[in-house]
């Protein structure tokens, strides 16, 4: 195994890793702080993706169209949070699993009628080249540019988060609900920013790996799964559980399908190693997430002491 | 009760010959949403396109064609199948992509005695052993177009080639049929799930592989991914990209777009293959759908013409089922591929030629006829089908 396979492995993992946060960061913060299963979180990330490529189509900017899918999105989430989720929060998880799976239906057949099954998103041409890291090794600037927008994101959430008033807030709310209402916070607005935020974070995910996947109907249902691991693994509602949870299972995901297919031919016969390796490594996160499981039940940072 | 009439109809043909079926239903599940849904619409348009042509007619009946979408789901295809075999009662089942959406329904839509006709997909299992006199595939076996690619980096003389293809019956077909001819070494043999969009992984492995060409079988969606990041990735310029004719077909070129010139694609027809029965096809293609016709929706068309012709070999009388699957297999039209016929098995026999994607005379850009890489080529297993 070479050290330029590792390395752009170790890229590949940590994009897809960081992609994933942006996600599981406003799933963990509602699932943590609400007590609210929201399936339909895929459903902004989808809404997200498409407003970028509307925004791109109509602006011809790609990180324009960004910037206003951010705000949009937020403000979709926002106005769901009030209008219909906010009417959930005192009912158990089976209602709310049911009425948001609701809304991922009812957004899906949306986009469709607004926008069509899929839009084209495409990268800046200026990113669509790759750049030379070490010699042997040009990488996509694209993927380079999400780790870094990723990386930025992951710190400012952290000091908005740790070093703020209103982070302050949704850990009081995310270690202790009650109290945190007891105490005089407005939890109804802060619900609400909360939400918005998420949705915002999800925009961030969708239009930046819409030029790399596709922008098309029901793109949040898969990946809502794994970010639904990544909050179980690292603990629900807590900001940095996400953060090592994303990269830990994006970093596992890659490396399983890039060397387990390879490893098992070490030991067994090519035919059954070809068969197996693929759809071992597609299980391989979900094994990760059972072991975590097992010795630490809470996930690896629970929020609540 | 069905099955005695049935019995009656194919034995004693002349007592029922007095009247033919007033229609034809064609029950036609294809992938129709998510990623890969532009190839189930090409296979449409161009089995529609064929009916119009013929005044809203299959052989001279009044044809329905009832269209579901199995949203690539072999549960939901099988759904569909269902209906349209016990409630729509149609004669017909077609427009299937994805090879395991048709071994999901083949089963029940072979023991309803309806003939199935494989417009894309070709799976190998039905060439073999578990060839069937209602199963017709008017395309191409599952591993021609991959065969003929193993042929054509052979002849390169490319001695390092990696393999890349989605976890699934097509992949591992394309898999066999590709071993079959490339005589040099296999790089790397890699298999992705099927519908996967970012293929970060695989191309990490592919750059460590140094291959001197790559031979990658994904359908739809998932090809247009992988030729953009592997065009992004910069390997591009070291390692000649080989696909099959669909992986570089229009709606790849619309995507990507300058990039795709100069890439060799493998198939079974090219856009400017020169018979009158394909330049009609390529005229009337693009002036109905406002776009060029990809090799789907040439598989499409021809799928009608062939039922359209067969259909008048018999007169109407679609009942007769026997006479209906001579005439099938007779595939006595003018196909836009040129020559080709069936083998014992129902599947075509035909050339295979080289294509490479260019710029026309008119500043599009498409595929250009470069040889033929096999001649009255059928497949491998055509000697396990004992059917007569």
């Amino acid at each position: 195994m070479s050290g330029i396979l590792l390395l752009e492995q170790s890229l590949n993992g940590l994009q897809f890793g960081l992609m994933l946060f942006l996600l599981a960061a406003g799933l963990t913060l509602v699932f943590g702080i609400m007590d609210m299963i929201n399936l339909a979180h895929g459903s902004l990330y989808m809404v997200g993706a498409f407003l970028a490529a509307t925004f791109a189509e109509l602006t011809g900017s790609f990180w324009l169209a960004v910037g206003l899918s951010l705000v949009g999105t937020a403000l979709i989430g926002m106005a769901l949070e009030m209008s219909v989720l906010r009417r959930l929060y005192a009912r158990d998880h089976l209602s709310q699993v049911l009425a948001t799976f609701a809304i991922i239906l009812i957004a899906n057949e949306l986009v469709r009628i607004i926008w069509g099954p899929q839009v084209p998103l495409s990268t800046p041409p200026a990113l669509a080249g790759p750049v030379q890291i070490v010699p042997g090794l040009d990488y996509s600037s694209y993927r380079l540019v999400i780790i870094a927008v990723g990386l930025a994101v992951a710190v400012l959430l952290y000091l908005a988060v740790a070093r703020t008033r209103a982070g302050m807030l949704v850990r009081a709310g995310a270690s202790n609900r009650e109290m945190a209402i007891a105490m005089g916070v407005n939890i109804k607005r802060l619900f609400t920013i909360v939400f918005g935020f998420g949705a915002a974070l999800c925009a961030i995910a969708g239009a930046m790996l819409g030029p790399i996947l596709a922008v098309q109907v029901g793109m949040g249902e898969s990946i809502l799964i794994l970010a639904f691991v990544v909050i179980v693994i690292g603990g629900i509602g807590s900001i940095r559980g996400a953060l090592v949870g994303a990269i830990l299972v994006g970093v596992v995901d890659t490396m399983g399908r890039a060397f387990l297919p390879a490893l098992l031919r070490e030991f067994l016969r090519a035919d059954l190693a070809s068969a197996l390796g693929p759809a071992l490594a597609s299980i391989l996160i979900y094994v990760l997430m059972a072991a975590i499981l097992f010795w630490k039940p809470q996930g690896l940072f629970p929020a609540r002491g | 009760m069905k099955r005695t009439l049935l019995a009656l109809a194919t034995a004693v043909p002349i007592v029922f010959s007095a009247h033919a079926a007033d229609k034809v239903k064609v029950g036609f599940i294809s992938t129709l949403s998510g990623p890969n849904a532009a190839i189930g619409g090409d296979i449409r348009d161009g089995f529609n396109l064929a009916i119009k042509l013929a005044g809203g007619k299959l052989g001279g009946l009044p044809a329905e064609v009832i269209v579901a979408d199995d949203q690539l789901n072999p549960d939901v295809a099988k759904q569909n199948a269902d209906r349209l075999l016990k409630r729509d009662r149609v004669d017909f089942v077609t427009g299937t992509v994805f090879s395991n959406v048709v071994l999901a329904i083949a089963p029940q839509v072979l023991e309803s005695k309806t003939f199935f006709i494989g417009p894309n997909a070709g799976p190998a299992q039905y060439t073999g052993a578990q060839c069937n006199p209602f199963f017709f595939v008017s395309s191409w076996p599952s591993e021609a177009y991959s065969e003929a690619a193993g042929q054509y980096v052979t002849q390169r003389g490319f001695k390092n080639v990696v393999f890349l293809a989605p976890n699934y019956q097509g992949g591992k077909d394309a898999a066999n049929g590709f071993k079959r001819y490339y005589k040099g070494k296999l790089a790397e043999e890699l298999y992705t799930k099927l519908g996967q969009l970012d293929y970060a992984a695989e191309l990490a492995q592919i750059r460590a592989a140094k291959p001197d060409a790559l031979y990658v079988f994904l359908p739809g969606g998932m090809g247009i991914n992988f030729i953009k990041q592997f065009v992004a990735s910069g390997m591009s310029k070291d390692i000649q990209l080989v696909v099959p004719l669909w992986g570089s077909d229009q709606d790849i070129i619309r995507a990507v777009g300058d990039p795709m010139l100069g890439l060799f694609s493998l198939g079974h027809w090219t856009i400017d293959l020169d018979n009158p029965a394909n330049k009609r096809f390529v005229a009337e293609f693009e002036k109905e759908y406002k776009r060029l016709p990809t090799g789907y929706a040439a598989s499409g068309y021809d799928t009608g013409l062939l039922l359209d012709a067969s259909i008048r070999k018999v007169k109407g009388k679609i009942e007769d089922k026997e006479a209906l699957r001579a005439a099938l297999k007779s595939a006595d039209f003018k196909s836009v591929r040129g020559d080709f016929k069936f083998g014992a098995n129902q599947f075509p026999v035909q050339s295979y030629y080289l294509q490479v994607v260019a710029k026309t005379a008119d500043g599009k850009i498409a595929h250009k006829t470069m040889g033929t890489v096999l001649t009255n080529r059928g497949d491998a297993y055509v000697q396990d089908c004992k059917m007569k």
